[in-house]
């Protein structure tokens, strides 16, 4: 079964995704892929290591070309726009490896991630670094994820998981109405982790959201929908339920990731 | 403003390079109020390229072509005016605008072509475009071609200032090097300068936040390619000179060491960048000819051994605890 | 039109290319598998030169001079990369430009010093000083057929080398994936110091061609150097092949385009501007190639694999 409960033919998906190819030299890392992501819910996509998630994220946010296909978001074919424009349509993306501007206080980081979507920045002369304008949002994105008491440190002395919430604090501050998050709980204790599974689920119906996750706990306790990559193309898709109890999927995933 | 050693250093070279017009005419020594001159100039030409290069990572190895442009505008323009007999082309109040259009508009071309590329690329692509405005100053015959041009008289600014006199010179060039100065640093600290320091620190994060940044790199480039403009009016005024050997990417290397001597991205790095520079040329070519072959390997030296460069080593006496 | 002549310059432009080849392939080498930027890589180019004069002069031969020019040029360019470049393999670009700078400002003191300010001359032996009929009533001159066939023969073997060889797989596998070579057990900075040194007597051999037909001088490794930048760019940084195309066009582009511009502004504006106008102008031809090249093909006409 293709398409769990949410499907609706009166509801457009939020992403859509069509026979989406990407190829690195011989390799193929996506292979046609076809999904949808409805508005409002939160889709995993789980997979092992090289089955293509992060290519796949990238051609959605726009820092990869696919070769074929399309991909269309609220509407609109963004198969050929530049990243930043997708960020100004409402497209927000948490890295893998941590991506930040580590020299940086954690509020600048914040507060550039809000200055981005106020307008232009060809203002050359008035003060950006005391504007109110621009840090008092930014605080307010890192009382959201708990970062507020760093706010004033450098970005490059905080820890893993802190820059984890870093990176959403910054995806949350673009004002996105897609949420792609790259293993947002990636070296996280049990913890850090658990805090980040329920900040996503308060999430739940403000946003959408694009999940790539290892770790099974948090997959299951907020994903609407899982999709499962393997080797560039779709193994499975549908309800968790599905999903767990699929032969294939538990052959060639479930089993490894139980560790 | 908090009272730091960096601070510091910068409140007492300013008051230097105020008060050296007055210790150089005491003394009778005019060739040391030329040479400060010269160090101002560079400073300028210095803090131009600190904008795209210290703040915003992007090596520009043709930055000195835009000295060149504005130096070749007063050059040509007193040229005219002795030759045609046309007064107006020898005035100051139409060198610097013109030179302003005509770097930024040089600099908005090249910027353009060499901003689709990146690192090495870039680099190189950037040196080339440079040699290329040398070749096409070499190739003006009609300018002194590679023998280059000697002005004999400087730009004109009507009662206001004469610049032939080199102690209103100074103070003009001093006026205009703080106004840099300032200006900078108020663009640094703007909207604008944040994303130039955010595609220094992280290009890919700042497109997938949202910014064009190619269109506000460029915009960076032309900025600095025109202040760079007007240092160069200001040279070919110091020197009654004009030659496409301005314009050569050695000279543009020149450019680069100081601005990474002097401790890139930071304000007055620049301007302790052009010192260092011109005080190890002056001091080794007195002791030999052959000064090159020291200052050679110590480049080689303080790039591997002090990347901060001066502004760097004040900052660091910072955080030592006393 | 004056065939004769514009054959004798397309000749002229093979010439230049071949010799912007052998300077080329040396720095894409080096670029594209230690991804290090060397200036100085025309100061070896220089040396060359130089060495193949001073041997020149001591053994009275041309081609003994040449022949032990390459070994000595090869001893300094590794001397040079163990001693100063090493460190700088792990350092971003601008340090590497600013090191390498530094060094051209030290090499060119240094000949100063040694061999004087003035250029040198090298005298051919007499059976490179005549001219061979390419076709009947064309006369060449045939020290520069013997570049154009050394620097063929030389291509060729770069060739053989990289696609046919161990040592050549191990060079085309460092390009792309620097670890993995690391950790297949091969010694990196010894095929660090092979590639170095490869691209030394590339250049090398390219200056002391080159010496006969311009003046052994100071600074003489700058200008070209200049030009195989723009070479390496227009043809794809790490790629010989690239590099052999893109040298062969700017070559003939600027060799055929600075004769012809003059005559062809003649045909439209007034002599007087022509005369000004055409060595300025040819002299932007080829950036103005690599402008255009640029627009359509940021990454040269060859781009590496995989970037």
């Amino acid at each position: 079964m293709r398409y769990g409960p949410w499907r609706s033919a009166l509801t457009e998906p939020l992403l859509q995704l069509q026979d989406l190819t990407k190829w690195f030299g011989g390799l193929v890392a996506t292979d046609s892929v076809d999904l949808d992501v409805a508005e409002g819910e939160i889709h995993a996509i789980i997979g092992p290591n090289g089955a293509g998630k992060t290519t796949l994220v990238g051609q959605i946010s726009g820092e990869v070309r696919p070769d074929a296909g399309s991909i269309s978001f609220a509407g609109k074919t963004i198969t050929k726009s530049p990243a930043h424009a997708r960020s100004l349509m409402g497209i927000a993306r948490s890295f893998q490896i941590t991506s930040l501007f580590l020299d940086f206080t954690v509020l600048a980081n914040v507060a550039l991630a809000v200055q981005a979507h106020a307008g232009h920045s060809f203002r050359l002369w008035q003060d950006a670094t005391t504007d109110a304008a621009l840090r008092d949002p930014a605080r307010g994105f890192l009382e959201l994820v708990g970062l507020e008491g760093r706010a004033d440190d450098i970005a490059a002395t905080l820890s893993h998981g802190e820059h984890r919430q870093l990176e959403l604090a910054m995806a949350l501050a673009t004002n996105p109405k897609l949420l792609l998050l790259d293993e947002p709980t990636a070296g996280m204790g049990g913890d850090e982790s658990a805090r980040m599974v329920e900040l996503l689920q308060r999430f739940r119906g403000k946003f959408t959201i694009l999940l790539i996750e290892h770790d099974m706990d948090a997959v299951f306790a907020l994903a609407d929908r899982i999709t499962v990559l393997h080797s560039g193309r779709i193994l499975a898709s549908g309800a968790p339920e599905d999903i767990r109890a699929d032969r294939a999927v538990r052959e060639a995933y479930l089993g490894e990731a139980e560790e | 403003m908090r009272f730091s050693p960096s601070v510091a250093v910068a409140a007492v070279a300013i008051t230097l390079l105020a008060v050296v017009p007055l210790i150089t005419n005491f003394l009778e020594e005019p060739f040391y109020l030329g040479l400060i001159l010269r160090l101002m100039i560079l400073a300028i030409a210095a803090t131009s390229l600190n904008l795209i290069l210290g703040f915003g990572n992007m090596v520009s190895f043709g930055h000195a072509a835009y000295m060149g442009i504005g130096a070749y505008v007063v050059g040509i323009g007193t040229f005219h005016a002795i030759e045609d007999g046309i007064g107006w082309l020898a005035n100051g109040f139409l060198h610097i605008p013109l030179a302003i259009a005509a770097s930024s508009l040089a600099a908005l071309v090249i910027g353009a072509i060499s901003m689709r590329t990146r690192g090495v690329y870039f680099i190189m692509i950037t040196l080339a475009f440079g040699q290329m405005l040398y070749f096409v100053g070499v190739g003006l015959e009609v300018y002194g071609a590679d023998d280059g041009l000697s002005l004999y008289q400087r730009s004109e600014f009507g009662g206001l200032v004469d610049i032939s006199d080199n102690t209103q010179f100074y103070y003009l060039v001093l006026v205009l090097l703080l106004a840099t100065l300032y200006g900078t640093k108020r663009l640094v600290a703007s909207r604008f300068g944040l994303v130039i320091r955010g595609a220094r620190s992280n290009e890919r994060r700042l497109a997938s936040i949202g910014i064009p940044v190619y269109r506000y790199k460029l915009i960076a480039f032309v900025i600095a390619g025109a202040i760079c403009g007007v240092a160069g009016v200001l040279l070919a005024n110091r020197t009654d000179f004009i030659s496409p050997d301005m314009m050569h990417w050695t000279r543009s290397g020149d450019l680069i060491i100081m601005v990474v001597l002097g401790g890139m991205g930071t304000l007055f790095g620049p301007l302790y960048g052009a010192a260092a520079f011109l005080l190890v040329e002056e001091f080794l070519s007195g002791v030999t000819e052959h000064w090159q072959i020291v200052f050679g390997p110590l480049l080689i030296l303080v790039v591997i051994f002090a990347r901060g460069g001066i502004a760097g080593a004040i900052r660091a006496l910072e955080k030592r605890p006393d | 039109m004056d065939w004769i002549l514009l054959l004798e310059q397309c000749l002229n432009g093979l010439q230049l290319g071949i010799l912007l080849f052998l300077l080329a392939a040396g720095l894409t080498l080096v670029f594209g598998i230690m991804d290090f930027v060397n200036l100085a890589h025309g100061s070896l180019y220089m040396m060359g030169a130089y060495f193949a004069a001073t041997f020149t002069s001591w053994t009275g031969s041309f081609l003994l001079g040449a022949a032990l020019a390459l070994p000595a040029a090869l001893v300094l360019g590794i001397v040079v990369e163990v001693v100063a470049l090493r460190t700088l393999y792990d350092r971003d670009h601008l340090d590497q430009v600013l090191a390498t700078f530094g060094l051209i400002l030290f090499f060119n003191e240094l000949v100063r010093i040694v061999w004087g300010p003035a250029g040198l001359d090298i005298p051919l032996p007499a059976f490179l000083e005549t001219s061979i009929e390419m076709l009947p009533g064309v006369p060449y001159p045939t020290y520069r057929i013997a570049i154009i066939a050394t620097g063929l023969i030389v291509a060729g073997g770069l060739y053989g080398l990289v696609s046919h060889t161990r040592i050549g797989m191990l060079i085309r596998a460092g390009a792309s994936n620097r670890e993995m070579v690391g950790a297949l057990g091969i010694n990196i900075r010894l095929l660090y110091t092979l590639v170095f040194g490869l691209g030394t007597v590339l250049a090398a051999l390219a200056g002391l061609m080159a010496a006969p037909i311009l003046t052994v001088q100071i600074g003489m490794g700058e200008t070209i150097l200049i030009l195989a930048f723009v070479v390496i760019v227009i043809g794809g940084i790490g790629s010989i092949r690239g590099a052999f195309v893109a040298a062969v066009l700017v070559g003939l582009i600027d060799t055929v385009g600075r004769a012809s511009l003059a005559d062809l502004l003649r045909l439209f504006l007034t002599n007087q501007v022509a005369e000004t106008a055409g060595p300025a102008l040819s002299s932007m031809l080829i950036y103005v190639l690599m402008a255009a090249v640029l627009a359509i093909r940021p990454q040269g006409l060859f781009p590496p694999r995989g970037h």
